[in-house]
């Protein structure tokens, strides 16, 4: 798979308009496809200094998603997307103490990574999720660790599906929070 | 952490749409002018003479420069509320322009001995106490809108939204204010609006962060 260009732009506008109607199917798969394209920008990026290239990724995942309304879909996405993994690598730089200049001008080579790459951040899983609230931890660990969809998380912690919509959402954002605070 | 247990969790959080970008934006603008409105009319009200002062060229200018500046302050917010955005900032630059030119043909109309005190006028106190007071409300608006957006530059993205809160501050305040030469709209209008955006910059980088 190459770079943004052409078809896959096509693809990737596409699959983020289903999500913004509610696919939960094509946002999967669009997130995959944006995991993947962000890892190959941020990889050679942070191999100079003590930055994580996963933990950027998922903190790019999650801007994308907590902001995925800022998307003007009649724009492409490639520039978007480059634009947030760009300004969460500064972060994680500025976070650690560096500066550094990130030029996405040439973002239409980047290649994707190879799918054998390490998928795995430096970030401990269960440290996330007890920086949670109760409530927001049953939930996000019943959807991350057990797999569960939130009518089977619903079910699991007796609790209806609205509840569980608003305890993920909110854990999602306090996740982000702590993301931003290293 | 595993990147695809991540993914798992966003993809379960569709339900919960935010609001479109351009909405939170007119919301905020709607909000904005009725604070300053409000603030205006409880606060100063317009000049008197206002029936009479509508015939005069230098009267009708200040709104010409402040509706102006509101205008493009706004365009460069909401492009800059965007994380790719930034286009559309060079429209900032027309208003200032346009005060260039008037204050050439204010001071090739005036004996120069007039200068100074066209410039000074009689009420920069007040112009420089009111302006960011109308302006403050109108500012919270617009951070609340930078907020829900994805700005890549907040303390830029802050300075244009103080613009946009000074615009439409020294739309109200320009009704009231009795010293119309743009020599004094030059000097103490753009202190008080530049007063705003520098608060706006300084606010956005304290509370836009995403």
């Amino acid at each position: 798979m190459t770079g943004v260009q052409g078809q896959d732009e096509a693809v990737m506008a596409a699959l983020l308009k289903a999500s913004l109607a509610g696919d939960e199917q094509a946002y999967t798969d669009f997130l995959r496809r944006a995991a993947a394209l962000v890892r190959a920008f941020v990889r050679h990026r942070t191999r100079a200094g003590g930055v994580d290239a996963e933990d950027v990724v998922q903190e790019t995942l999650l801007a994308l998603h907590l902001k995925r309304h800022t998307w003007n879909q009649d724009r492409p996405v490639a520039p978007w997307l480059y634009a947030i993994a760009r300004y969460k690598l500064i972060d994680a730089f500025r976070r650690r103490g560096r500066r550094i200049e990130v030029d996405i001008g040439d973002f239409a080579d980047n290649l994707a990574a190879p799918e054998d790459e390490a998928q795995l951040s430096e970030r401990d899983l269960s440290r996330v999720l007890d920086s949670l609230a109760p409530g927001q931890r049953s939930v996000v660990s019943s959807i991350s660790v057990d797999g569960r969809s939130i009518g089977e998380t619903a079910a699991a912690l007796g609790m209806n599906e609205t509840a569980v919509r608003v305890a993920l959402h909110r854990g999602l954002k306090a996740i982000a929070k702590r993301f931003g605070q290293g | 952490m595993k990147t695809d247990d991540l993914i798992k969790v966003l993809g379960a959080d569709t339900a919960t749409a935010a609001m479109p970008l351009q909405r939170s934006w007119r919301m905020a603008l709607v909000i904005a002018v009725v604070l300053a409105g409000v603030a205006f009319f409880a606060m100063l009200g317009p000049r008197a003479d206002i029936a009479d002062a509508m015939h005069h060229s230098r009267f009708l200018f200040k709104f010409v420069l402040t509706v102006g500046l509101a205008a493009s302050a706004w365009a460069a917010a909401r492009a800059l509320s965007r994380p790719e955005g930034g286009a559309g900032l060079w429209w900032i630059a027309v208003v200032p322009a346009l005060l260039v030119g008037a204050i050439v043909l204010e001071m090739s109309a005036m004996p120069a001995d007039r200068w100074r005190g066209l410039m000074m006028g009689s009420n920069s106190r007040l112009c420089l106490t009111f302006i960011p007071l109308i302006g403050i409300g109108p500012l919270a608006a617009f951070i609340v809108a930078l907020r829900h957006g994805a700005p890549a530059r907040p303390g830029l993205s802050g300075a244009v939204a103080g613009l946009l809160a000074g615009g439409v501050a020294a739309t109200f305040y320009a009704a009231h204010c009795v010293d119309d030469s743009p020599l004094f709209v030059a000097v103490w209008y753009g202190l008080a609006i530049a007063g705003l955006s520098a608060a706006g910059a300084v606010a956005a980088k304290v509370w836009v962060r995403w």
